[in-house]
């Protein structure tokens, strides 16, 4: 009886030790300027993992419209925004993760870039999409930690 | 105090340089089907203030995609105009008619140009129309499906016989409230990933994503044969296709905002050659 009390407060607790903390896209903090300081969740990005991500077309589908000299084993770079090249270099880690969350407060308000970390205010979204963002809180960190490798 | 100011300066500068549509033109080059030369490009019409030129979406496309639309034994979409041809003069429905009890080919040339247009109820009609109409009321047979092969198919053996002619829509008068609503569709952000047609087909025609030259996403060659999916498609089918990618929820096939977007779109093109059947991948 006993032994089995202490194993589930341990259980418990040390589930609670594993698990991230995670900001929500509402309560995500931006400077003036549009950074982003705070992860968005505790669990350190993996940039192997956010590699992945970039290039994945139902993730972040970077691809599409960057190009990117790290994957030239992959096809089809896009056009649409500028070369990803030595990024790592051009911003600081904050300002990099304003980009991903939200490039419309970070770099323009007109941009077509999406915003990768928000979950709320857009017009008619398929049923499935609701309430989602397109990136999850650990893609954001993992593709802001594969954005700071990329230096020239 | 000056240092905010050059600061403030030149934050404008880049915002308007961002802001700035930055498409890119394509190579002009010259399509010519069956002795007839197609407008691919031509002067944009006054009411499109962001744009000086118009360009046919065959103009983007690679040259093996080209070559396909230059000969109609080459073109894969004729397979269904010649099915389209079978339907036209085959009885159905309890009248025992058919299309060509009524009309010759020929009396649709110049139909494919204004349409969509208002009828005299005030409503606008899309071609799927005035052919489902013509099948429920004077054939007595089903309507087809709109946006489905065969009401596509007969769209596009209708729209074959205004080929090389300019489309040349009516936008003012009982279109305008019609032509309004289509262009605030085409402007308005819509989905998870918050994009409005303008933002590809008017600010980045010419530019790639991922594997696709964006067009100016003009609809003078619909309905469309396509590579990926091996059969014609009808505009309200492409526009639908274009809404999901963005993740947002399409408006009905068939429905007013498709027909009131197609009436905008059709009006972008006015002055460029009905290129139907078109091959697009
Ligand atoms: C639909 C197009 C599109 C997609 C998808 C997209 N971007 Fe962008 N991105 C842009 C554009 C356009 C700009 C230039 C900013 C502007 O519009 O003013 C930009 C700018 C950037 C910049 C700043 C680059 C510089 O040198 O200033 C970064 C970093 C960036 N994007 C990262 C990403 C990442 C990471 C993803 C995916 C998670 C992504 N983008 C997806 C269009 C896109
Ligand atoms: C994320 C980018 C994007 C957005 C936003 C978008 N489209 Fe497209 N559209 C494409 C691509 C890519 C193609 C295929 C290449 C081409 O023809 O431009 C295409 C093709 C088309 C075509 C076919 C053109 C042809 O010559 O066959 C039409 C028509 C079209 N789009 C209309 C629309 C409309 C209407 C909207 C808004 C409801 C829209 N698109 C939104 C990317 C987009």
């Amino acid at each position: 009886m006993k032994i089995t009390g202490l194993t589930a407060v341990a259980l418990v607790f040390g589930a609670s030790v594993a698990m991230a903390e995670v900001v929500p896209p509402k309560e995500v903090k931006f400077t003036e300027d549009g950074a982003v300081e705070t992860p968005v969740t505790t669990t350190p990005g993996n940039p192997a993992n956010g590699r992945k991500v970039f290039a994945h077309r139902k993730k972040g589908n970077c691809l599409a419209c960057h190009q990117n000299s790290d994957m030239k084993d992959l096809p089809f770079h896009g056009e649409i925004g500028p070369s990803l090249d030595g990024v790592g270099d051009r911003y600081s880690e904050a300002e990099l993760r304003g980009i991903v969350v939200n490039a419309k407060k970070a770099l323009n308000p007109d941009t077509i870039m999406p915003a990768f970390y928000k979950d709320w205010g857009f017009r008619r979204v398929l049923k499935k999409f609701q309430g989602k963002s397109i990136l999850t809180a650990q893609e954001v960190e993992d593709v802001v930690a594969y954005l700071k490798t990329l230096k020239e | 105090m000056k240092l905010t100011r050059i600061g403030a300066g030149l934050a404008a500068a880049i915002i308007g340089l961002a802001g700035m549509a930055s498409a890119e033109e394509p190579e002009i080059k010259k399509l010519v089907i069956d002795g007839v030369e197609m407008t691919v490009a031509a002067p944009a019409p006054p009411y499109l203030e962001n744009l000086d030129m118009i360009y046919s979406g065959w103009l983007f496309r690679s040259p093996e995609t080209q070559a396909l639309e230059l000969d109609d034994f080459d073109n894969p979409g004729m397979v269904f105009v010649e099915q389209a041809q079978d339907m036209f003069s085959t009885p159905e429905g309890t009248a025992g008619k058919a299309c060509a009890d009524c009309h010759q080919l020929e009396d649709f040339k110049g139909l494919r140009t204004v349409l969509p247009r208002v009828e005299d109820d005030g409503k606008l009609w899309t071609m799927e129309d005035y052919i489902n109409k013509c099948r429920t009321d004077r054939m007595g047979a089903k309507a087809w499906k709109y946006g489905g092969t065969e009401l596509t198919s007969m769209v596009a053996l209708i729209g074959l016989q205004s080929r090389g002619m300019p489309v040349n829509v009516k936008i003012d008068g009982p279109a305008k409230p019609y032509w309004e609503k289509g262009k605030e569709i085409f402007y308005t952000r819509v989905g998870q990933l918050d994009m409005a047609c303008a933002n590809c087909h008017e600010d980045n025609y010419g530019k790639m994503i991922r594997a696709d030259r964006l067009s100016q996403g003009q609809i003078n060659g619909f309905p469309t044969y396509r590579l990926k999916n091996g059969k014609l498609n009808s505009v309200h089918a492409r526009f639908k296709g274009c809404m999901k990618n963005i993740r947002a929820q399409p408006y009905n096939v068939g429905g007013d905002e498709f027909k009131a977007l197609e009436l905008y779109i059709a009006s972008r093109g006015n002055g460029l050659s009905v290129e139907t059947p078109s091959v697009r991948n």
